[in-house]
């Protein structure tokens, strides 16, 4: 249905953004296909020996009323339960969220520091691409005419590994991210020794960032304060924004070292469980 | 003007069959096509809650979901809170709070406030503020909003122990 | 809490907290807002509006539209009469400047704002007429727009109104354009004037310490959650009838008959509820817009706005540049100050400059002061009235200078205020005097409330305090109330209700008659069933309706004492009534239950129906002080409002859950304004921000319980005591959490909004500065 007409066709999951985006005539399409009758994009199935495959239609409040995914994936949960309000989450998808492709998207940070990976068929059969490879500007993704996002899968959270998304809003809901930032750790048995960590950051960007050199520079180093220190600087040296009228560049780097090192503690604390 | 389509759905407690444009809205199909105006419009993009609307038990801003999505759904709206012989314990608590002015808002938190209060009467404070976030109110400060609601809240728990 | 000041009658209905008369249709969903309308065969309406914030209009060519299916009619202001707008053929007494209104409504040779309205269409459904926009042709000639008031007054900048005219009296309140015969170009300043009193050059020579000090405050919005919606249906003989949501039906009414140059009497105004108004909802956008497309297709139109339009086309409240400077003694006594304060009038005259000028320094008794006021004009939306208008934004430059010059010589900040407290007597810097007010009282309230003892621990808090006054208004107000034959009377009030005042006018009829409050059923009336009422602002509905039911219910006790004595076969100076029971005031056994006494009305003479048309004088001033504690992330510069009070001298409360509801709504939008709401525009004065998503308003995760006094000292000049309680509570918030952010970080926020990318610059200057001494 949707190669049929190129790009002139869309896929309808939450509807959060597209219906917003089609009512403002950002664009103009033929065909909105509704793809929550799709059985693989509704599939949510989670285990700690299987890891995580979220639909890429499966609305926020599935992912954080989820006691499974809480206990293994509360990364997740908290950029779930932060995106909109309840009525946005009662609707708005991940999948959604990733295919919309905003350097703020709050739910793509996390499935880049947890390591997602990117199920997407097409007509000319499927292919799978890890999350920071998806995104390719602001509002632009790798998905060509007839592809569609169909689920995301995360693989089994180590053993010691913790995650924290959090972002910086002038208000306290309802707010697009000046700067977010996301992290995950895995700790050594010692579980005062970072084994590996990853750190990604929102809405410093063209995309959604990952601060590969902050994430790596954690490697063997001590779960501490001098550590999140280093990683933050090194994330600020990632962070490319601009200034608008969301909040200028100079201080979105800023937040992007405060954000790294806050959510670097509560990933830590929740890998120490 | 384009083609009409066929929905049967079923809102506060009735089958309904309806015919609406693809790009309407559930907003404007309840507004428009069903002359239900008790859901309001407050901004059309997700941001002010004034056409909350429960869709299979979900909170959801009906101006975010197409009217053909109602398919088969079991909508709930404003126009279906109150009892055949009596206002719900939420509708009450909002009157004897006075937690409306204007009153524009009302409709949209005594709908999201059904939503939480049916499945958590007990909310308290901080996550009746959070449940409520997503639902703009100008006129009050939310300060007696929020406290009609957790007033409701311990109404209805009372009513549910009664009841079991 | 409330706080009683002086002993006062006790009232059995005034002071009471009733289940307001029109909840019920409110909590269900059965109350008609102004989109809540659908007629048979209606059109719908939509407008387009300008790309550029600036820009002659060359062409503008409808055929494209005019050629889409479902398309029925296209207007311009070519639709429309030109007024000419010259001062000097302004009436007498004239409020506003007709062209100015009208080209606000339909641009006519020039666009001077991003989203200014420039044509209309009427078609079959929205969608349609959405898409037909598409279709106007429009030929601008791209002019460069002048964004703010200080780049406004320079020399050689971008002129709005060719031959705009500066008034110099503040009373004058349209601008307008220069005679024919006047040589002089225009200016982008409407409207200059001064206060004076006193000397100013011995004051500050009395002076021990002096700070001076200028602030910047941004644009905001109402905000109110209704978008406008107006419906009309243009009759085959000329009367027009238009459904809508206003703060004036009469306003309404007379403004579209301004603009659509028919007489007043031919335009029916029906108010629908009003979902928030807050002044924004005061002057015409759409109505006379909807009334002209049903003259052209001969059937009802609704016109909408989206919430981008409501924003970008209807009027916020100024921007303004404030200097002050104020002077004080060593004992804390302010000897002088001066200010001059630059309101940003948007693209036509008009910003509430005056009353911001008057009520500044209201709350204090100073002999020597100057205060200079500009409007100025610029190439952003036409402003509107916004609670307490103009007061909030001077409030904030004068209570920050108070706030370091109390700091500077150690004196409690309320202790500084109560020293130079205005009282009765009290001469204000703008002339009038003041009768009795509660300012004092209020202080004391404060003073004594747990809020201002609490200890606030912790780092990065602090607390701050602020005052405010806003004078209040009145109007001419009409009722009308018939008795029923079951005891209970219908009144139909002309002021339309936006915050519950329906109970209070109602309330203080009840209170008259001796009938619990709910035996009065209060309605409002359209332009045809109603006397003329003047527009529901400046905090004077529950004062001048107040008074008008106040007034009707004596014509109705008059009417019924004397027919319980045509009945008794008695003197009516014998009958008096007490409780709601009509009695002999010798003869026990002669008496009527008002219930009884109405049930026998019609055999006895006929219906009775009270009515009263008034213009009271006699408003009480009010005055309110705010106590904020607030943390601050120095990370993030983000504010967080952790406990807040607001106390103020209401009159009388007449209905007090409402009246806390005023204050707590004020103090909220006031809070909201002073954190994150402005107005961004880019380069090309293009409106950035034009959605709830970032326009800033505070959600219910974002504030605190607010806190409540109601302090009572009666205003002598109301039957009840009131004073207007609506507008007061948005006045001091913006100084009382920026003195707040000072307690807390040690720096001083002149600039509003106090966003967190604002606060946290702030912070690294003040580090910057502290590293380089």
């Amino acid at each position: 249905m949707m190669a049929e007409k190129g790009p002139k066709a869309k896929a309808l999951a939450g509807g959060t953004d597209i219906l917003v985006q089609l009512r403002g005539r950002r664009f103009f399409i033929d065909r909105l296909v509704d793809v929550k009758g799709v059985p693989e994009m509704n599939e949510l199935s989670c285990s700690a020996e299987e890891g995580l495959t979220l639909g890429a239609a499966v609305p926020c409040y599935r992912i954080y009323e989820d006691d499974t995914i809480q206990s293994l994936y509360s990364g997740l949960v908290d950029a779930a339960f932060l995106i909109g309000g309840i009525q946005i989450q009662g609707r708005a998808s991940v999948g959604g969220n990733l295919c919309n492709a905003s350097p703020s998207g709050d739910t793509i940070p996390i499935l880049i520091a947890l390591g997602a990976s990117c199920v997407i068929e097409g007509p000319k059969g499927s292919r799978t691409l890890p999350v920071e490879d998806f995104c390719t500007g602001p509002g632009q993704n790798v998905l060509q005419d007839g592809e569609l996002l169909v689920a995301l899968k995360f693989p089994p959270p180590a053993a010691n590994s913790g995650a924290h998304y959090l972002r910086f809003i002038p208000r306290n809901e309802m707010d697009i991210a000046v700067a977010g930032a996301g992290a995950s750790v895995v700790l050594e048995d010692d579980k005062e020794t970072i084994k590996s960590a990853r750190i990604s950051l929102a809405a410093v960007g063209p995309t959604p960032i990952f601060a590969e050199e902050a994430s790596e520079l954690l490697a063997g180093r001590a779960a501490s304060e001098g550590s999140f220190e280093a990683a933050a600087e090194a994330a600020k040296a990632a962070a490319r924004p601009i200034s608008d009228m969301r909040g200028t560049a100079k201080q979105r780097i800023h937040l992007s070292g405060v954000l790294t090192k806050r959510a670097l503690r509560e990933a830590v604390a929740r890998a120490q469980g | 003007m384009s083609k009409k389509i066929h929905v049967q759905t079923n809102i506060n407690g009735l089958d309904v069959d309806l015919l609406c444009e693809s790009r309407q809205s559930l907003l404007e199909v309840l507004r428009d096509v069903l002359n239900m105006t008790g859901t309001k419009e407050g901004c059309n993009d997700g941001n002010c809650g004034a056409c909350s609307v429960i869709v299979d038990g979900r909170l959801i801003d009906s101006c975010l979901m197409l009217g053909v999505e109602a398919e088969g759904k079991e909508i709930t709206t404003i126009e279906g809170v109150a009892y055949t012989h009596g206002l719900h314990p939420i509708q009450q608590s909002f009157l004897e709070n006075a937690a409306l002015q204007c009153g524009i808002c009302t409709p949209g938190f005594i709908v999201a406030a059904k939503a939480l209060l049916e499945n958590e009467p007990e909310a308290d404070e901080g996550r009746v503020r959070h449940w409520l976030a997503g639902n703009l109110c100008r006129c009050t400060g939310y300060d007696k909003i929020v406290r009609a609601v957790l007033d409701a809240g311990k109404t209805m728990a009372t009513q549910s122990k009664s009841e079991s | 809490m409330v706080s009683t000041a002086e002993n006062k009658t006790q009232y059995k209905v005034v002071g009471t907290r009733p289940i307001r008369h029109d909840g019920l249709e409110k909590v269900t969903g059965q109350a008609r807002y102004s989109a809540d309308i659908n007629l048979p065969g209606m059109l719908h309406g939509k407008v387009l509006r300008s790309p550029h914030a600036h820009a002659i209009i060359k062409s503008i060519d409808i055929s494209r539209a005019l050629a889409l299916p479902g398309v029925e009619s296209v207007i311009t202001s070519a639709d429309l009469p030109q007024p000419s707008g010259r001062v000097a053929d302004l009436g007498e007494g004239a409020m506003m400047n007709p062209k100015f209104l009208s080209n606000n409504v339909l641009a006519s040779d020039k666009v001077l704002y991003k989203g200014h309205a420039v044509a209309a269409v009427a078609a079959a459904d929205q969608h349609v007429a959405e898409e037909a926009l598409g279709r106007i042709d429009v030929e601008y000639e791209v002019l460069p727009p002048v964004l703010n008031a200080v780049d406004a007054m320079k020399e050689g900048a971008p002129i709005l109104h060719e031959r705009l005219y500066t008034a110099e009296n503040p009373f004058v309140r349209p601008g307008g354009l220069r005679d024919d015969s006047d040589p002089e170009g225009g200016s982008n300043v409407a409207s200059h004037f001064v206060f004076e009193l006193g000397d100013l050059e011995k004051g500050f020579a009395e002076a021990d310490v002096v700070v001076e000090r200028g602030f910047r405050t941004k644009a905001v919005h109402q905000g109110y959650i209704e978008p406008h919606s107006a419906t009309a249906m243009w009759n085959r003989d000329g009367h027009v009838t238009i459904w809508c949501s206003s703060q004036g039906q009469f306003a309404m009414r007379d403004q579209s008959a301004l603009i659509l140059d028919i007489s007043m009497s031919q335009i029916k105004v029906i108010p629908l509820e009003i979902g928030g108004g807050f002044g924004g909802k005061t002057l015409v956008y759409l109505e006379p817009v909807a009334a002209l497309l049903s003259k052209m297709t001969g059937r009802p139109v609704k016109v909408s706005m989206s919430r981008q339009e409501v924003f970008e086309g209807t009027g916020p409240t100024s921007g303004s540049f404030m200097k002050v400077k104020m002077g004080a003694t060593k004992d804390g006594r302010i000897t002088a100050t001066t200010a001059t304060l630059i309101y940003e009038a948007g693209a036509f005259p008009g910003s509430p400059i005056n009353p911001g000028v008057q009520c500044m320094f209201g709350p204090y008794d100073i002999a020597n002061g100057r205060v200079e006021g500009y409007d100025v004009v610029i190439n952003t939306q036409k402003t509107a009235a916004y609670r307490a208008p103009g007061a909030p934004a001077a409030a904030y430059a004068a209570e920050s200078v108070i706030d370091e010059l109390a700091e500077k010589l150690n004196i409690d900040p309320i202790d500084f205020r109560v020293r130079n407290a205005a009282k009765e007597g009290t001469r204000r810097l703008t002339g009038p005097v003041f009768p009795r007010i509660g300012y004092l009282e209020t202080l004391e309230a404060a003073k004594n409330h747990p809020h201002w003892s609490a200890p606030l621990e912790g780092p990065n808090r602090g607390r701050g305090i602020a005052t405010g006054f806003w004078f209040n208004g009145s109007g001419p107000s009409s009722a009308t109330a018939s008795v029923n034959q079951d005891g209970t009377v219908s009144l139909v009030e002309g002021s339309p209700d936006i915050g519950g005042t329906r109970a209070a006018v109602a309330m203080q009829m009840a209170e008259v008659l001796g009938l619990p409050a709910e035996d009065v059923h209060p309605s409002v009336g359209d332009t045809d069933s109603i006397g003329f009422t003047s527009t529901t602002g400046g905090s004077s509905v529950a004062f001048k309706t107040g008074w008008a039911s106040y007034e009707a219910a004596q014509d109705i006790k008059r009417q019924m004492i004397e027919r319980a004595a045509y009945i008794w076969d008695v003197s009516a100076e014998d009958v008096d009534l007490t409780d709601g029971v009509f009695h002999h005031k010798s003869d026990p056994e002669l008496r009527f239950t008002f219930k009884e006494l109405a049930g026998l009305l019609l055999e006895t003479g006929g219906p009775i129906v009270g009515s009263a048309a008034v213009n009271p004088g006699g408003v009480g001033g009010a005055f309110a002080i705010h106590i904020a504690d607030v943390e601050v992330d120095p990370e993030t510069g983000k504010t967080e409002v952790l406990r807040y009070t607001a106390l103020q001298d209401v009159g009388k409360a007449v209905h007090p859950s409402y009246v806390e509801g005023q204050i707590q709504g004020g103090a909220v939008q006031g809070i909201g304004w002073a954190l994150n709401e402005e107005y961004f525009f880019d380069d090309e004065g293009c409106m950035t921000n034009s959605s709830f998503l970032d326009y800033r308003m505070p959600t219910s995760l974002d504030l605190p319980m607010i806190d409540t006094v109601m302090v009572e000292v009666p205003n002598p000049g109301h039957p009840f005591g009131v004073r207007g309680v609506g507008e007061v509570p948005i006045v001091p918030p913006m100084a009382a959490i920026a003195n707040a952010i000072k307690a807390a970080t040690g720096v001083r926020m002149t600039n509003l909004p106090m966003s967190p990318g604002e606060v946290l610059k702030a912070l690294w200057d003040s580090e910057e500065s502290k590293n380089s001494d």
